[in-house]
């Protein structure tokens, strides 16, 4: 399972705060400690500064990996400000996100094309959002031919099917989880990725909810999530979830989170 | 119990069912469609939208009241032709340019309609030339806009603009929304009004008037 830490994001108060007065204290201790409790990715965000955003990513990119030995989520729709980040970004970072909308579609395609990246396709076009597993297939197919026939390799797309809150209608859980299902099967090697706190938009016991549907995603196939990984609970079903998916040769990962105390909350 | 004050309670818990019948039984009586709307069906979207506001019920509880009302609308609609029914105010609403996000707009829609509202709906991805063009030939009262990215909120200030520039209707008033707008930014784009969820949004409309 590919964990992807989301709190590096300047939409949170002390995010932007530490960004502003480009303080690297704040924003490494946050990538240390999510690196600490397993994110392979370090998400960098800094969407709400207009006109600053490259300069602010790019150095984001730069504090955060002094920091630690982890590659970045590069988290921006705007291909200038991906391409400051990706010029001082070390290792295979992933690209969060390319979409079928076609304005962002035919900036971020250019940056990946048969580049050494990763890169997260969400499923979205100029259509609206997908509601059903059909919408999300007939987006993911063109997205994923499309990245193909420009030279990136299959296992370098994790495709997001978009989560949409079940409190808004009935089948918004289920259509998502069939999805996974379909994409996992459709394009073998292939990966998905998502972040899913959305489901539970309008519900109370947001957490709990997240987390059971965590566990159902991931029965499904799912093999990446863009979560808060100093969520201890959430992190610990992950772990049984992979393990009961029969991902987790001799439950052994089960057993180190074990004695590592990750189940004692 | 009045069969009114049971068609309010019914329509507010959402029993749908109940509520056809409650309806019928009521035009049997004789009693008047638009006094059944309005002490009925928005008296009970109100309760709604209070316990709403204060975290007692939740968006599936909203969405199904929502449903009931609808039900209880579809069977007196028809008998209302040539009648218009009271309304408390226009809105032209839509999410702005560039922005596909329906969700919390749609909400926003469910409790302006359930307050007696007159809504038109302009969908996403709303270019100002749109919203323009909605406000001339509809001439609302208000136009709500929502915006759900840091990368589509500007274009909430380009149409507040664009139809500034157009001097379509010096009164018409201005409200927004969408999960990173602010008070603050509404205050500097010249919104009129701001709100943070489905029902404050109702309650910005009726300050408003």
């Amino acid at each position: 399972m590919i964990i992807v830490g989301e709190l590096i994001n300047a939409s949170r108060k002390s995010v932007a705060a530490a960004i502003e007065n480009q303080d690297p204290a704040v924003i490494q201790k946050i990538a240390a400690d999510q690196a600490e409790a397993g994110a392979h990715y370090v998400d960098v965000n800094a969407g709400v500064f207009v006109g600053r955003e490259a300069d602010y990513l790019k150095w984001l990119v730069t504090t955060v990996q002094a920091a630690v030995d982890v590659p970045c989520s590069i988290d921006s729709p705007d291909p200038k400000a991906i391409e400051a980040a990706l010029s001082v970004h070390r290792g295979t970072a992933m690209i969060n996100s390319i979409s079928l909308e076609k304005e962002r579609y035919d900036a971020i395609l250019p940056i990946v094309a048969g580049a050494d990246l990763k890169v997260v396709a969400l499923c979205m076009s100029d259509e609206g959002m997908p509601k059903t597993v059909d919408d999300r297939m007939a987006i993911a197919d063109k997205l994923v031919n499309g990245l193909l026939r420009n030279n990136v390799a299959l296992e370098n797309i994790y495709v997001d099917p978009l989560v949409q809150p079940v409190a808004t209608r009935d089948d918004f859980g289920i259509e998502f989880l069939k999805a996974i299902e379909k994409i996992m099967t459709t394009y073998e090697g292939i990966h998905t990725l998502c972040g899913l706190s959305n489901i539970s938009f309008g519900l109370p016991e947001r957490k709990f909810l997240n987390q059971t549907f965590m566990t159902m995603a991931i029965a499904k196939g799912l093999d990446g999530a863009i979560v808060n990984p100093l969520d201890s609970k959430m992190m610990a079903s992950i772990i049984a979830a992979e393990a009961l998916m029969g991902k987790d040769e001799f439950c052994m990962n089960y057993l180190t989170a074990f004695r590592a105390k990750k189940f004692e909350f | 119990m009045s069969i009114i004050d049971q068609i309010r309670d019914k329509t507010a818990v959402g029993d749908m069912n109940t509520v056809a019948e409650l309806t019928n039984q009521a035009i049997a009586d004789g009693i008047a469609p638009d006094d059944i709307i309005q002490h009925g069906l928005i008296e009970a979207m109100t309760i709604v939208g209070d316990k709403f506001k204060k975290n007692e019920i939740y968006v599936p509880e909203m969405l199904i009241a929502a449903r009931a009302m609808k039900t209880a609308l579809g069977i007196l609609k028809p008998l209302m032709v040539g009648q218009e029914a009271k309304r408390l105010a226009k809105v032209v609403i839509g999410t702005v340019k560039g922005d596909l996000h329906d969700i919390g707009k749609n909400l926003v829609s469910i409790m302006m309609e359930g307050a007696g509202i007159e809504v038109m709906d302009l969908g996403v991805d709303v270019a100002p030339e749109k919203f323009l063009e909605a406000i001339k030939a509809h001439q609302p009262q208000f136009l709500a806009m929502s915006a759900l990215l840091t990368t589509t909120m500007p274009n909430l200030k380009t149409t507040i603009d664009v139809v500034a520039e157009a001097g379509v209707d010096q009164n018409l008033k201005v409200l927004i929304g969408g999960a990173p707008v602010t008070q603050k930014f509404a205050d500097e784009i010249g919104a009129d009004g701001y709100a943070d969820n489905a029902a404050t949004a109702v309650d910005a409309i009726k300050a408003l008037l």
